[in-house]
């Protein structure tokens, strides 16, 4: 079993040499097998939480920490946590052009195992990943998400999770912009990678209908960078009812 | 009649970010002075429009109107049949050879004491491309002078390499009969410290279609003048370029495109990648159009990767169009920064940093590599690439 933890965590960005603090003191613990949706309304600080445990530069945590199993995530580069486990399929994922997604794939799987995938296994795992997802099998020769509809890049993000098999996955909304189809293909992939390995979730997303598919074992409230409130899956029920303005007035 | 300079994109093209003004010239292309003499050409300035670029100052020896009798070091590996021959400079003129377009290869011509030509029979169809080799030793000032011969409906591709320390100017005259179909690769990778100014004429004839490519990764200097024209219609001509700069290096590749001839297309594409202070490149794509060129169909496109600050990449494309009744034209042209976000990307997915900017950079190159054709070239070319890549993470390490 495995922890991922955080605590107090303060993160802040740099815009027009401004320093601007996005989350004000974040505390929140995963396991493995469990999942976490984290709920809450535009410019709340979620992709700011999701970018930061992935480590991206643009973010900078002035206080607080990040521990897989006892390990300073904080610590890792970028590479080094993804090597560590941990996954973050992105809000809008970046096109590599002339990178093809099968060239992609391997060399990810390569570093993420230390050891290059046996060839004939890889081809049937990918092939049969892709077929889940139904994604066209001429894809793989495409490059990295050029050209690629919002659709499209989801589950290919979703592709690489069945493929790199993290311990524990942020996904960042990764449910806006697909139509029911997508949603629930999408949805079915994140439940057979959880299965698969006891991966824990952070679910990030704006709305409720994905928890139709993907029951989450927590629940918290995101607003204006701190959680508001946490609770069980009847949280979510609320929120579909009620909105985020309940706490949008209270934290005014 | 009407010059025109616009901006099109083909779907699937959209540039990162948009760098520059299409360049629109106060006088047409084709008024440039062509001449096999000298005495036509007065010492550049560097304030000519066809210099405006180039660190003239640094290439005077180049320009100077005095043989030196010396010449690179050939190697030369040439299929059954292929013809390795000599010709004066006087029958290279009668023959229609096109004229010098300034000063530098006028004077290559007239000091080079003769002609090497490469001869492909009629109908021979190449198995193995014609190798050759030409090395700098001692930094010496050549003077040079190639003409590749295509006979009817032959297949052929020619392989020239450049490499060690000299000083050279060359004419390269490459002609392609009826229904040729011929690939030349020029490849420059000189010494650091080598300066190399060319001007390479291609005459595509009637049906024939001919590539040209050009891959230069070393020199100090090096300034390719690419010019092709049309003997016949149905003829093909296809211009693909990498260049990879490091600081200190300046790489200038200049195309003319001159389409007189009805229902030919030119496809051009050159991609370059800067690295380290001072990398500078130039990119300058000229397509005209004339009156009777009906049915014309032409493409050109150049995009710059800057990997690092300091670095300066120019970009000019520029098309007169002096009839309507074309096919198709456009260009477009963009110089972009290393995008951040493709590295996290990769990185987030546990690709270490020095890979996953290979993988960009090879990226970046792969549509114009694939193109190219010739399998040697590409390995070679794909494992240069992730040589200079190398020595930039040494450097910033
Ligand atoms: N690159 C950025 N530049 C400026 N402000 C940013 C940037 N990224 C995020 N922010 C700001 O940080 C806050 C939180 O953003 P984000 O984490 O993207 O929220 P969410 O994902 O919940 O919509 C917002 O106020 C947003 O405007
Ligand atoms: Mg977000």
């Amino acid at each position: 079993m495995s922890t991922l933890e955080i605590r107090d965590l303060h993160v802040a960005i740099t815009a027009d040499d401004v320093q601007k603090e996005i989350l004000r003191g974040v505390t929140l613990t995963i396991n493995s097998g469990e999942t976490h949706a984290i709920m809450g309304p535009n410019g709340s600080g979620k992709s700011t939480l999701a970018y930061s445990i992935a480590g991206h530069p643009k973010y900078t945590v002035t206080s607080g920490t990040i521990n897989l199993d006892g390990e300073d995530v904080l610590a890792m580069s970028v590479d080094e946590r993804a090597r560590a486990g941990l996954f973050l399929a992105m809000q809008y994922p970046v096109e590599v052009p002339g990178v093809t997604v099968s060239n992609f794939l391997r060399t990810a799987k390569t570093a993420i195992d230390g050891e290059a995938p046996k060839l004939r296994t890889w081809v049937k795992d990918v092939k049969e990943a892709m077929g889940n997802l139904r994604m066209d099998p001429v894809f793989a020769e495409r490059g990295v998400n050029e050209g690629f509809s919002g659709g499209e890049k989801k589950r290919h993000e979703i592709l690489q999770l069945e493929l790199l098999k993290p311990r524990f996955a942020v996904l960042d909304e990764t449910d806006s912009g697909l139509d029911v189809d997508a949603l629930r293909i999408v949805s079915e992939g994140v439940n057979r990678a959880q299965e698969a390995s006891d991966m824990g979730v952070l679910l990030i997303t704006h709305y409720t209908r994905i928890l139709r598919y993907i029951k989450p074992d927590f629940v918290h409230v995101f607003v204006d960078g701190v959680i508001a409130e946490e609770g069980g899956p009847e949280l979510a029920d609320r929120l579909e009812d009620e909105g985020y303005d309940r706490f949008l007035t209270a934290a005014v | 009649m009407s010059l025109l300079a616009e901006k099109t994109q083909r779907p699937g093209l959209a540039p990162h970010t948009d760098s520059v003004a299409t360049f629109v010239p106060d006088q047409s292309r084709a008024e440039r002075t062509r001449s096999y003499a000298v005495a036509d050409f007065p010492m550049p300035t560097g304030r000519e429009e066809d210099w405006r670029f180039t660190p003239v100052d640094r290439i005077r020896p180049l320009l100077k109107d005095e043989a030196t009798g010396l010449c690179l070091d050939w190697d030369e590996s040439l299929p059954a049949g292929v013809r390795l021959g000599t010709m004066s400079v006087a029958d290279w003129q009668a023959a229609g050879a096109p004229a010098p377009a300034d000063r530098a290869a006028a004077i290559a011509a007239a000091h080079s004491g003769g002609v090497g030509v490469i001869d492909i029979p009629n109908d021979a169809e190449l198995t193995e491309p014609v190798r050759i080799r030409l090395s700098g030793g001692d930094g010496q000032l050549v003077h040079g002078h190639l003409m590749i011969r295509a006979g009817r409906f032959s297949k052929a591709t020619v392989v020239l390499t450049h490499d060690g320390l000299a000083d050279y100017s060359e004419v390269l005259t490459i002609t392609a009969s009826d229904g040729a179909h011929l690939t030349v690769v020029s490849l420059q990778e000189w010494d650091d410290r080598s300066i190399h100014l060319g001007q390479h004429d291609v005459v595509v004839g009637r049906d024939a279609q001919v590539k040209h490519i050009a891959v230069t990764l070393g020199g100090a200097i090096v300034r390719l003048n690419t010019n092709a024209t049309y003997a016949g219609p149905g003829g093909s001509f296809e211009a693909y370029g990498v260049y990879f700069a490091d600081a200190g290096q300046h790489l200038e590749h200049r195309l003319f495109v001159d389409h007189a001839v009805p229902h030919c297309t030119s496809n051009v594409e050159y991609k370059g990648a800067l690295q380290g202070d001072s990398a500078r490149t130039v990119w300058v794509g000229d397509v005209l159009i004339r009156a009777a060129a009906e049915g014309t169909d032409t493409y050109e496109l150049n995009r710059n990767l800057l990997l690092t600050d300091g670095a300066r990449a120019d970009s000019i494309p520029n098309l007169e169009i002096e009839t309507g009744e074309i096919a198709g034209a456009g260009h477009a042209s963009a110089t972009g920064r290393f995008d951040d976000q493709q590295l996290f990307y990769l990185m987030a997915r546990g690709i270490p940093e020095a890979e996953a900017r290979r993988l960009v950079v090879r990226g970046f190159f792969a549509a114009v590599v694939s193109r190219i054709g010739v399998p040697e070239v590409i390995g070679h070319l794909m494992s240069a690439i992730d040589a200079e890549l190398e020595a930039s993470v040494a450097v910033a390490s």
